[in-house]
């Protein structure tokens, strides 16, 4: 049985995902990638006002194709989050940050802070971007426009089929899945 | 002596870029077809069948399968007996600027590894030239993401090392990218050679199809060895648990210096991307 949830991920929302429930949302989530991240920290560090409010929002790590005419964004499928683990935790615990779309394993200090502050980690199917792409209903550019493919953009999705890897608790679908899987085996 | 005019291969890039970014090749989508017969496990079933969904949509709408639409790498076999009327380079980065803006592609390409403007067209392409007997000319573009990318490694083992020693290092390489390249993976490894030469020949081992066996029946069987060992991690598709880790592992093999056993592992994702044009 598939959640439907929607944007902004309060704290109440959080709570209610477990790792390895499968979702699909809808709402408004924003693109960031690495440089992307990078800018966004700095300029908080710096005192400056972020481009866009991320108390309770969520974050989708990607870096979509160009639209085609009649597409509201190109292919958009995830990319490896990891990289954005030395921006993650930052924009958790001082930005408000409570949602991350990604793929792939988070570090330790990530899970830290969602589990300190309440947040969450969903997958998206990598490599699934023609498959994604569908699920943006509108998309624009709302800053870091020179950055080409990783600007940020503001996003309204509808149905997007996500995995909750890592919840507020700590709980990991990459360690679950795989051991509840080799059970199967014995 | 044939000649070729470089117009030629500008065109043949440019629509060799397209084809590759949208059109799966036929033997990854039949191993992912197949994978899903042999998977007994329901979510893994379940993340293979959006696979087949995701790629069937994007050859329909003739869209990118992924977003990560790669560095534009070029093989390019050309014959002793071809002149090329023209530069060789400037009509294959020409054809990379020309495919990836007109298939809306992802241009992601850096200017320098540090300083890291993108280049905007994608260019410069990855090109590997190999100059074979008469006069023939055949291109390959491989699109390379860099989600698998980042996950491949490469070691200098020694001879004492043996069979043993390769296979540790596959299987400790796959294990420790576990869902970040996007699995099912397709393996690359590459033996012998120099350093250099053996990361070459881990990528040149994924443009073979992955449904053809290795020829060497010696190697035949350490591919079939190391896929089921692989598939017994568990990893699965994308990571969630699962029998589908790896749709297959193709081995090239060298001659190397008697003190050395160079050993390279390309992991590619399951947008294992290859398509090839004769001139």
């Amino acid at each position: 049985m598939k959640k439907h949830i929607s944007t902004p991920l309060t704290l109440d929302k959080v709570k209610d995902l477990h790792s390895g429930d499968e979702v699909l949302l809808s709402g408004v989530i924003y693109t960031s990638r690495d440089a992307g991240h990078k800018r966004l920290v700095e300029a908080h560090q710096k005192g400056e006002k972020l481009p866009v409010d991320l108390k309770d929002a969520t974050i989708y790590f990607v870096g979509p194709t160009p639209a085609k005419p009649g597409q509201a964004l190109g292919s958009c499928g995830p990319t490896t989050s990891y990289r954005m683990d030395a921006y993650s935790p930052y924009l958790i615990r001082n930005c408000g940050l409570t949602g991350m779309i990604g793929k792939g394993k988070r570090n330790e200090q990530v899970i830290d802070a969602m589990k300190e502050c309440g947040a969450v980690y969903f997958g998206a199917i990598g490599g699934a971007g023609a498959l994604l792409s569908q699920c943006v209903v509108k998309a624009e550019i709302v800053a870091y426009e020179d950055l080409g493919a990783e600007a940020l953009h503001r996003l309204e999705v509808k149905d997007m089929p996500l995995t909750v890897v890592i919840d507020c608790y700590g709980e990991n679908l990459y360690k679950t899945g795989v051991e509840n899987y080799l059970k199967t085996k014995k | 002596m044939r000649v070729v005019n470089a117009s030629e291969i500008t065109k043949t890039v440019r629509q060799l870029c397209i084809d590759a970014n949208v059109n799966l090749p036929e033997d990854v989508c039949r191993a992912i077809d197949m994978a899903i017969q042999r998977e007994d496990y329901l979510p893994a079933r379940n993340t293979l069948e959006l696979l087949v969904e995701n790629y069937s949509i994007a050859a329909k709408n003739q869209v990118a399968i992924c977003q990560d639409t790669g560095l534009a790498c070029v093989f390019v076999e050309i014959g002793q007996e071809v002149y090329v009327d023209g530069s060789i380079e400037d009509a294959i980065n020409e054809g990379v600027r020309q495919g990836y803006r007109d298939g809306y592609l992802r241009k992601s390409c850096v200017a320098d590894p540090l300083r890291r403007t993108n280049t905007g067209d994608n260019t410069p392409a990855m090109i590997y030239y190999e100059i074979v007997k008469g006069d023939g000319l055949k291109i390959t573009v491989a699109p390379k993401g860099f989600g698998s990318e980042n996950m491949s490694a490469i070691k200098m083992l020694v001879p004492a090392d043996g069979v043993e020693g390769v296979k540790k290092f596959v299987l400790d390489t796959v294990a420790n990218a576990g869902p970040n390249p996007c699995p099912p993976i397709v393996v690359g490894v590459g033996i012998g050679g120099t350093f250099d030469k053996a990361a070459l020949l881990a990528k040149k081992a994924l443009l073979r199809d992955v449904s053809r066996a290795n020829e060497d029946p010696f190697y035949r069987r350490l591919e079939d060895e190391l896929l089921e060992k692989i598939n017994r991690l568990g990893i699965g598709p994308q990571g969630f648990g699962g029998k589908t880790t790896a749709l297959g592992v193709n081995i090239l093999a060298m001659p190397t210096h008697i003190a050395g056993m160079p050993c390279a592992v390309n992991i590619n994702c399951h947008v294992t991307r290859h398509k090839s044009k004769e001139i």
